[in-house]
C-alpha cells in the first residue's frame, strides 16, 4: 500500500445534460499527503469529490481510493473514506455530542459514547457538547464537522472548501486540524478558491480549471513557472489580516480554553 | 452490509424520533387542524347534516378525520426528508459504509411513529366530544391496520415529494389535495347527496372505501366489500409509491 497512490483519478469525464464539468481529470495523491485542488466556483471540485466519495458516477475514467475502483467497490471504497461537505452537514437539532455518538453508530464502533468525548475534547468543543448544534458559530460547526469526520479513523479524508464562509480566526483553526491530520498519517484531498490556503497547507496543489488539471506540482514547482522574481525593495506592510489578528488578539479555540 | 439495514435505520429512527421530540409542535400542529374541522363539523355545521343513520354525527365522521389528520401529518414527513436532502447530511450518510435504504426507512418509520401520535390525540379528542363505540379489540386492531397502511401508503408518497421538491413549499404542498380529497368523499355527508357526477367520483376514489370500511368496524356493522376495496387502494398506492420512490431516490443520491 505504501508505494500505490491513495487516491488515482484517471481520464475522468463528467457531463450534466450539455455542460460537460469534468473534461478528463487525471492525478495521483500520494498516502499521507495533503493535496489541494484549486479551482474558481464552478471549476468542477465538487462534482469531482462527489465521484471520489461514490456519491456521482463518472460518464469515463477510472478512479481507485485506497486502491478501490469507485465503480467497482463502493462499499469498500465508503470504509476507507471520509467526506466532509462543501456546507457543513452536521445535525443543528442535536447537541454536539449527540452528532458524533450518531456517526459512530453508524460506522458500528464500540463505545460511541467515549468516542464522541475523546473528539469533543481534541476539537475544544467539550463545554458546547451538550449544546444543540444550531446554536454553535461557523468555526464550530465546522470544527464538529471535522471531527464527525475523524470517528473511525478513515485513511482517507475528503475536505470540500473546508474555510468557506469562515471568519479569519476559525479559517485557522480549521488549518491546523489538517496539518494535525496530515502529521498523523491521513491522506487529505481538500479543495479550495483560496489561494493562500493552498499555499499553507498542501504538499501538492492541482489547479483545475475548465475540466481539466492545467497544472499540477508543488508550491515551487509552479512558482518556477513564472521567470523568476525582480528584487524590488518596498517596505514591509502588515497585511489587514495580520492586523485584523493582532487586534482581536486570540483564536476562538484559545478563547473556549481561558 | 445487509446486515447492518435493522441497525442503521434504527439508529436513524432515533435520530429523527429525536427531532420530533424536540419540536413536537409539529405534532400538536398536525392534530389542531382536524380537532377544528371536527368542532365545526360537530357544533356548527353538523346539526344541519342528515346522514340518514341513527349514528351520532361524530361517530358518522371520525373516520374522514382520521384520514385528514394523517394527510397532513405526512407533509411534515416530505418536510423533514427535504431538509435532510438540501442540508448535505444525506450525502454525509450516502458517504458512509451504512445500508443505503436505512436514509429512507428512518423517515418513513418516524412518520409512522408521528402519526400515529397525532391520530391518538385526534380519537382523545372525539371521545371527550362523545365519540363512542362497541368495538371488540379485533375491530379496533383491523381500524389501526388500515390507518397504518393508509400512513404508510401517503408516507411514500410524501417521499416522492419530499425528493423531488426544489423549494421547502413544494415539498410540503403535495398534501393539500391529499387533505381535500375527505370532503369529497363518504366522509362528513353520504355521496347520494352530491350531483351525479361528484358523487360518481366520490364513489370511486379510495377514500370512501377507506371511510365506509372504518366506520363499520367502529360501528360494528359488516364491512362487506368495502374492507377489500379500500385494502386494493391501500396496498395499490402503497406499492405504486414505494416503487417510485425508490427509483428517484436512486436517480438522486446514485
Amino acid at each position: 500500500m505504501t508505494t500505490e497512490p491513495a487516491i488515482r483519478v484517471k481520464g475522468i469525464t463528467k457531463s450534466f445534460k450539455e455542460v460537460h464539468v469534468l473534461q478528463g481529470v487525471d492525478f495521483d495523491v500520494a498516502a499521507g499527503t495533503i493535496f489541494a485542488l484549486l479551482g474558481s466556483n464552478g471549476a468542477g471540485k465538487t462534482t469531482l469529490v462527489r465521484i471520489l466519495s461514490t456519491l456521482l458516477k463518472s460518464d469515463a475514467g477510472e478512479a481507485t481510493v485506497y486502491g478501490f475502483d469507485v465503480a467497482a467497490k463502493p462499499g469498500d471504497v465508503r470504509e476507507s473514506i471520509s467526506l466532509t461537505g462543501q456546507f457543513a452537514a452536521v445535525d443543528g437539532v442535536l447537541t454536539g455530542r449527540e452528532n458524533l455518538v450518531l456517526v459512530a453508530k453508524l460506522r458500528h464502533l464500540k463505545n460511541p459514547g467515549a468516542i464522541a468525548d475523546d473528539l469533543l475534547s481534541r476539537f475544544s468543543l467539550t463545554d458546547a457538547g451538550n449544546r444543540k448544534a444550531a446554536t454553535y458559530s461557523g468555526g464550530m460547526r465546522r470544527r464538529l464537522d471535522i471531527a464527525m469526520s475523524l470517528i473511525g479513523n478513515p485513511p482517507i479524508i475528503f475536505l470540500d472548501e473546508p474555510t468557506t464562509g469562515l471568519d479569519p480566526q476559525a479559517r485557522i483553526e480549521v488549518w491546523q486540524t489538517v496539518k494535525q491530520l496530515a502529521d498523523q498519517g491521513t491522506t487529505v484531498l481538500l479543495t479550495t478558491q483560496y489561494l493562500d490556503e493552498a499555499e499553507h497547507l498542501a504538499d501538492r496543489i492541482a489547479i483545475l480549471h475548465k475540466g481539466t488539471i492545467i497544472q499540477n506540482g508543488t508550491l515551487s514547482e509552479l512558482k518556477q513557472l513564472l521567470p523568476p522574481a525582480e528584487k524590488e525593495y518596498i517596505e514591509k506592510q502588515p497585511s489587514l489580516e495580520d492586523v485584523f489578528l493582532a487586534l482581536v488578539g486570540e483564536t476562538e479555540s484559545e478563547r473556549e480554553i481561558a | 452490509m445487509t446486515t447492518h439495514v435493522i441497525s442503521d435505520t434504527g439508529v436513524l429512527t432515533g435520530r429523527s424520533l429525536r427531532h420530533i421530540l424536540r419540536s413536537p409542535d409539529t405534532i400538536i400542529t398536525t392534530a389542531v387542524t382536524p380537532i377544528a374541522l371536527m368542532l365545526l363539523f360537530v357544533y356548527v355545521l353538523g346539526g344541519a347534516i342528515k346522514t340518514g343513520s341513527d349514528e351520532s354525527y361524530i361517530n358518522y365522521m371520525l373516520p374522514g378525520i382520521l384520514l385528514i389528520t394523517i394527510a397532513s401529518g405526512i407533509a411534515y414527513t416530505a418536510y423533514r426528508l427535504f431538509l435532510d436532502m438540501q442540508g448535505g447530511i444525506v450525502d454525509r450518510f450516502q458517504s458512509m459504509p451504512i445500508a443505503r435504504s436505512s436514509v429512507l426507512w428512518a423517515h418513513v418509520l418516524t412518520s409512522l411513529v408521528a402519526n400515529l401520535v397525532s391520530v391518538a390525540i385526534v380519537i382523545g379528542v372525539a371521545l371527550i366530544m362523545g365519540f363512542r363505540t362497541g368495538a371488540s379489540v379485533g375491530a379496533w386492531l383491523a381500524v389501526a391496520g388500515i390507518l397504518v397502511l393508509f400512513t404508510l401508503a401517503l408516507t411514500w408518497l410524501a417521499v416522492i415529494a419530499g425528493l423531488s421538491a426544489k423549494t421547502v413549499d413544494g415539498a410540503s404542498a403535495f398534501s393539500y389535495p391529499l387533505i381535500f380529497l375527505p370532503f369529497i368523499s363518504s366522509a362528513f355527508v353520504p355521496t347520494d347527496t352530491m350531483p351525479g357526477p361528484v358523487a360518481w367520483f366520490a364513489e370511486h376514489q379510495p377514500v370512501t372505501s377507506i371511510v365506509d370500511t372504518i366506520r363499520a368496524l367502529f360501528a360494528q356493522e359488516p364491512v362487506g366489500n368495502d374492507i377489500w376495496i379500500a385494502l386494493a387502494w391501500l396496498v395499490g398506492i402503497l406499492i405504486a409509491a414505494y416503487a417510485f420512490a425508490i427509483v428517484v431516490y436512486r436517480r438522486k443520491v446514485g
